[in-house]
């Protein structure tokens, strides 16, 4: 076992799956000198693996997507999840739908990489979580990890994975480090990791809110016994490990950092009702993100999104 | 050098399209198709007020949602699409049937698909707007105006990458020239020199919208040329003016010398979608005297390369090839719900 921040074990799946497969490359805005976010990669691979691009979002999007159909297997980097939206076409219509539209002929094994996330105090631009869009999308995956562990195990999946996958990482979880196994693993898309185990209310977070959910059951360890679930992939998604904790502990409360309204725990809420609504002892409820542009000054910022403090109580009122 | 058996290549690849498109025009039915699937027919039916079945068309209607014909812009698709292999790539727009057909030749495939059956060469998932054809090269038309212009630089990447000596083209209109795609590809094409070729069909309408009032001069080709990449003006109604541009512009890309954007000036003779005639049935009387493939059969009996008989014998073939694809279509059954669970994320 060894030590790693959540940015190397990222570094560290790119560059196993580099090495392993010659059709990988890695593609996006500011890539090379911005060594903490890529490693050695790019000296490793200057040549003719990492290509740096021109601030183009759609074209090199665009560009990934016809790759990938024509047999490589791109990394994309978008320098911030808010980028997306200027090149929402080319993952939204063009990588997303092209496989049903060659009525399978094609394939799109590319990979999305993202970071996202409130904390950093970048304000509205820099700052959103925008899964819900694309979990809204027929045709894509999406993947949240929330530990080294799984951003390395995960990374390596979604590359091999032959559709596109979105590959979401909160950039506050950037400098975290872990004790991880030597070598190499994989995580499988569509499975959930119990972080911690307990009876009296099932906590399901994704992403950053999952580390805030831990330090809310630590709180809370005195009174409740809380389980926290991170379903790490969002589609596919692990209803079966959810239900089965709801099973158990008859209480649901889901934390995401994304606005609550239409966001992805209501979509979690809603397959847990349908799986498992007779197991719940109190109306199931999430936490999210309110209906605010992110703001920059620290306490407006703090105030948009789901803190300790709110997990804390609103598990003392569900277990009320 | 043109050869013989080019010419009647040529002249067949343009009457694929043209006679194939005529041929839909007898199936498509906007509205027919509407009024036979919308909800009130359902109702009306429900009610015994309609005796035909959901999907019992009449000929009319058999071919439903949005068709954008090509009549007109044959020698475009045709004078490039002539020198491209199996292994190029090929993206297009909305109106894909005459890329689609001069690159694959796949009339059974398109057909089919447009009918929504089981044997179009997308199953019935893509349509009119989305046809592929992995085989032959061709990476889809597109619905979205530009977005087909970005996915044309994975291709050429990927020829790059691999080492290889493949091409990807692009097709797009005036109406996609507007779009910021175009001006991203372009700089990333120049940059990287990318095996590409803008092909952009310059036919004065995007859908309604005449090009005068979205353009600030006549001529799209200049823009390219403030991106570093070599652009050339065409008669797109020429076949062999287009295919000359094309040749050049293909050895360039070839050789690693990167893009080309080629316009050529055309037109088109229906109407932007369906069954609709040209908003301008004056102009559109005045381009008519100038259909490419009356122009290319012309030249042809001038230059001594095909005589008349030679010519409506290929004509003859392609109407055979036709009927053959409707014959296909027509038996092939309606595309099986059942398969989309595949497709299922």
């Amino acid at each position: 076992m060894r030590e790693i921040t959540y940015a190397a074990a990222v570094a560290e799946a790119l560059r196993e799956e580099m090495e392993r497969d010659e059709r990988v490359f890695v593609i996006g805005e500011d890539i090379g000198p911005v060594r903490e976010r890529s490693g050695d990669l790019f000296g490793q691979f200057r040549q003719r693996r990492v290509w740096q691009t021109p601030i183009s979002e759609a074209a090199f999007t665009g560009l990934a997507a016809g790759a990938a159909a024509a047999g490589l297997r791109p990394v994309v980097e978008i320098m911030y999840c808010d980028f997306l939206t200027v090149c929402l076409d080319q993952v939204c219509n063009q990588a997303a739908k092209l496989r049903l539209m060659s009525g399978g002929q094609f394939s799109v094994p590319v990979v999305i990489k993202t970071p996202a996330g409130c904390g950093t105090r970048e304000g509205a631009h820099h700052s959103q979580s925008l899964e819900a869009w694309l979990m809204h999308t027929p045709g894509l995956k999406v993947v949240m990890p929330s530990c080294p562990y799984d951003a390395k195990g995960l990374l390596k999946t979604a590359i091999r994975d032959d559709d596109p996958v979105v590959y979401i990482q909160h950039r506050l979880l950037h400098p975290l480090t872990e004790a991880v196994p030597d070598g190499e693993w994989t995580v499988m898309l569509g499975e959930a990791a119990t972080k911690r185990e307990g009876v009296d209310v099932t906590l399901v977070a994704t992403s950053y809110a999952v580390v805030k959910a831990l330090t809310a059951a630590e709180v809370l360890a005195p009174r409740y016994e809380v389980e926290v679930v991170d379903p790490r992939s969002l589609v596919p998604l692990d209803v079966e490990a959810i239900a089965a904790s709801v099973r158990k502990t008859g209480r649901l409360l889901v934390v995401h950092e994304a606005p609550v309204r239409g966001g992805a725990g209501a979509e979690i809420v809603r397959r847990v009702v349908e799986e498992a609504g007779e197991a719940l002892k109190s109306p199931p409820r999430v936490l999210g993100g309110r209906a605010i542009p992110i703001p920059y000054s620290p306490p407006l910022e703090d105030a948009c999104i789901p803190q300790v403090s709110d997990i804390v109580a609103a598990v003392e009122v569900l277990c009320s | 050098m043109l050869r013989r058996n080019d010419c009647a290549d040529l002249l067949r690849h343009m009457y694929r399209i043209r006679l194939f498109e005529e041929r839909l025009k007898r199936y498509y039915d906007y509205s027919g198709y509407f009024q036979q699937n919308s909800p009130e027919a359902e109702l009306e039916r429900s009610a015994g007020l309609l005796t035909s079945t959901l999907y019992d068309f009449a000929s009319k209607g058999m071919i439903g949602g949005a068709v954008h014909l090509y009549i007109g812009q044959e020698a475009v698709a045709v004078g490039v699409c002539s020198l491209l292999r199996d292994s190029d790539y090929v993206t297009s727009s909305h109106r894909d049937h005459g890329h689609f057909i001069a690159k694959t030749a796949n009339l059974r495939g398109a057909l089919a698909e447009l009918m929504g059956r089981e044997g179009g060469v997308c199953g019935g998932c893509g349509g009119s707007m989305h046809l592929y054809d992995r085989q032959h090269g061709f990476l889809g038309g597109n619905g979205i105006i530009g977005g087909q212009i970005p996915l044309a630089l994975g291709p050429a990447f990927a020829a790059r990458y691999n080492g290889t000596d493949q091409v990807a083209v692009t097709f797009f209109g005036d109406g996609g020239a507007n779009q910021g795609t175009l001006y991203e590809a372009l700089n990333l094409a120049a940059n990287w020199s990318l095996p590409v070729l803008f092909i952009c069909e310059n036919n004065l309408y995007a859908a309604t919208t005449p090009a005068a009032i979205a353009f600030p001069g006549p001529d799209i080709a200049p823009r390219a040329e403030g991106f570093g990449v070599p652009a050339i003006t065409v008669d797109g109604q020429d076949v062999l003016a287009v295919r000359a541009a094309a040749e050049e512009a293909i050895a360039r890309a070839r050789e690693g010398h990167g893009p080309t954007f080629i316009e050529a000036k055309t037109y088109r003779f229906e109407g932007h979608c369906g069954s609709a005639g040209h908003a301008d049935p004056e102009e559109c009387a005045l381009w008519r005297q100038r259909d490419p493939i009356e122009l290319f059969r012309s030249r042809c009996r001038a230059e001594g390369w095909l005589t008349e008989a030679e010519q409506d014998e290929i004509r003859t073939a392609v109407c055979a090839e036709v009927d053959d694809a409707v014959a296909f279509a027509l038996q092939s059954p309606l595309s099986d719900p059942r398969h989309l669970c595949r497709f299922e994320i």
